[in-house]
């Protein structure tokens, strides 16, 4: 047995301790957003109330002030990835900024006419859209534009097997294509399938391509190290992982931002500006045009080192223990399918009941207070790939309990037994 | 029956029910008698934009009433769309659109569907005036 004391943990969170059309609520969708707990609020509302102020620019107290706690949020989100140094941190609003941020910016130091770019058959819609367009921007002519054709069959995608297994013989075929970029979910959000990241980064190193790792599902669940990794870059969503929205990050090796041309203009992140010139300020700046979101970085900065104030091995064990119980319970539903069975999974369990829209057993299993998602989960292809037209899909957070999963699964069945 | 008339005794079916489970019951079972599209147009061009479960509408006039069929992949869907067209199938299309809508408030099924659902709602709703429209006259 393991020592977390999950009623202590779900006191800390306000949010799960009511309840929806009379039942209590079961939040199992912790995939698209996890809870945050109280003391993430109350370092934000603090702020807030005591600290407020623009950064980096003011020459007064509380400017100098919140410019040193948004640098100190950003040497402890540093911390925790273990990156070499605070300025391998740039903060975003989120995964899918930081993905838009590299498709553009890393797409335009290394990709060409004609260039290649991998992504996996399993990718969110955000590690596969913004490369799947800068691609056609790149490549589509003028002619192209006229007769409406599209250029995006630069984009190589990496096979993946009926458990979600990615074929890595056909990864290998792939870089031998000299692709430019290699960008890879850690974990799959809607199978739950945890990808061999190290090996498929050391593979593409072997060709000298940079790898990009989409790690939105993997924060909350497992301990990164990006120099273990040796990803050339990380990318990550602070409310998947107990911290407010709007607040992200993407981890660089400082050579490759160092090369890199920003993304967006604006304040802060120039050092000269005259009409006939612009330099830019250093890295990170030059990637954080604007006025950030300062309250935001400092509740992510609360939200790692609670986190941290759990040893990190049991909350994995916990985790994975509920992910092994839910599966368990759920496979004596009749009809269940499950979409991912790869022996590594994580966080998450996606299934469908034969003949049994997944609209219709969400809508009726939130009638009994449960919270699932229901759909594509922003991976189409994986929903075409697999002939369906969505998953429920089940995901856990360390708040979570078996209980909650007996109410799920009961609802399920009941819902089942109503659907068909 | 008239657009007003079904949709009183709907509302009175609906208020049977105290329990969300007995309505949602009842949609599911509506949504089995379906009036089935004809497969030829069950395709791109009669699917309702705005639903996140697939809805295709079929409408035709005879004798200068409008008769519907549809389908859909997710039963309460179907059972909604057949709600609809319980009231609207068999109407003028003058009488269609002259149609108030507020019996939808009052069996709650606006406010107790789910957004997504409810906004595929008010597309079927729309799409089947747009066939009234089309067919007025």
């Amino acid at each position: 047995m393991n020592h977390l004391d999950i009623d202590k943990i779900r006191a800390q969170f306000p949010v799960l301790d009511q309840q929806v059309y009379g039942k209590p609520l079961v939040y199992f969708d912790n995939a698209a957003t996890t809870q945050k707990p109280l003391c993430v609020i109350e370092r934000e509302r603090d702020y807030y109330l005591h600290e407020n102020c623009n950064i980096h620019r003011g020459v007064h107290y509380l400017s100098q002030m919140a410019t040193e706690a948004y640098e100190n949020a950003r040497k402890t989100v540093a911390q925790f990835i273990n990156a070499r140094q605070p300025q391998e941190i740039v903060f975003t609003r989120g995964t899918t900024e930081s993905l838009n941020l590299l498709a553009t910016s890393l797409g335009q130091l290394l990709v060409g006419e004609g260039d290649k770019v991998v992504v996996s058959a399993m990718e969110h819609h955000s590690n596969m859209v913004p490369w799947q367009q800068f691609l056609d921007r790149i490549n589509r002519t003028e002619l192209d534009r006229i007769n409406k054709i599209n250029r995006i069959n630069n984009l190589l995608v990496i096979r993946m097997d009926k458990n979600g297994v990615l074929d890595l013989n056909h990864y290998e075929e792939l870089l031998k294509q000299r692709p430019k970029i290699v960008s890879i979910a850690h974990i799959s959000n809607t199978l739950g399938t945890v990808n061999p990241i190290k090996e498929m980064i050391a593979m593409a190193h072997k060709y000298g391509i940079p790898v990009v790792v989409d790690g939105a599902q993997s924060m909350a669940h497992q301990v990164i190290d990006v120099q273990d990794l040796d990803c050339d870059f990380y990318v990550f969503s602070g409310h998947k992982m107990y911290a407010p929205m709007g607040i992200g990050g993407l981890y660089g090796k400082m050579e490759w931002l160092e090369k890199m041309p920003p993304y967006q203009f604006g304040g802060e992140m120039v050092d000269t500006v005259s009409f006939e010139k612009t330099t830019f300020n250093k890295v990170p700046f030059k990637f954080e045009a604007g006025t950030p979101n300062v309250g935001a970085a400092l509740g992510l900065e609360t939200a790692v080192k609670f986190i941290q104030s759990f040893d990190r091995q049991e909350v994995e064990a916990y985790e994975d223990e509920l992910l092994r119980y839910a599966t368990e319970q759920l496979s004596g539903i009749e009809g269940m399918r499950f979409i991912g069975q790869a022996p590594k999974r994580n966080g998450l369990v996606s299934f469908v009941i034969d003949g049994i829209h997944p609209y219709d057993l969400g809508t009726i299993i939130d009638k009994m207070g449960v919270a699932v998602r229901t759909g594509h989960h922003c991976a189409e292809p994986v929903m075409t790939f697999f002939g369906i037209p969505g998953t429920v899909r089940a995901s856990f957070a360390m708040y979570n309990t078996k209980e909650e999963i007996d109410i799920f699964v009961k609802a399920v069945d009941k819902a089942a037994n109503m659907l068909r | 029956m008239t657009i007003k008339e079904i949709q009183d005794s709907i509302v009175e079916e609906f208020s049977m029910f105290d329990d969300w489970m007995d309505r949602y019951a009842m949609l599911i079972e509506m949504g089995k008698e379906c009036p089935i599209i004809d497969p030829q147009y069950r395709n791109d061009n009669y699917l309702i934009n705005g639903c996140q479960s697939r809805v295709w509408l079929h409408a035709e006039k005879r004798d200068g009433k409008i008769y519907f069929t549809a389908d859909s992949d997710a039963v309460i869907t179907k059972g909604i769309i057949n709600l609809l067209i319980k009231v609207f199938s068999g109407q003028t299309p003058a009488d269609i659109l002259a149609a108030d809508m507020s019996f939808l408030d009052e069996i709650g099924l606006k406010e107790h569907l789910s957004p997504t659902r409810s906004n595929g709602l008010l597309s079927m709703v729309k799409q089947m005036m747009l066939y009234a429209e089309v067919m007025n006259g």
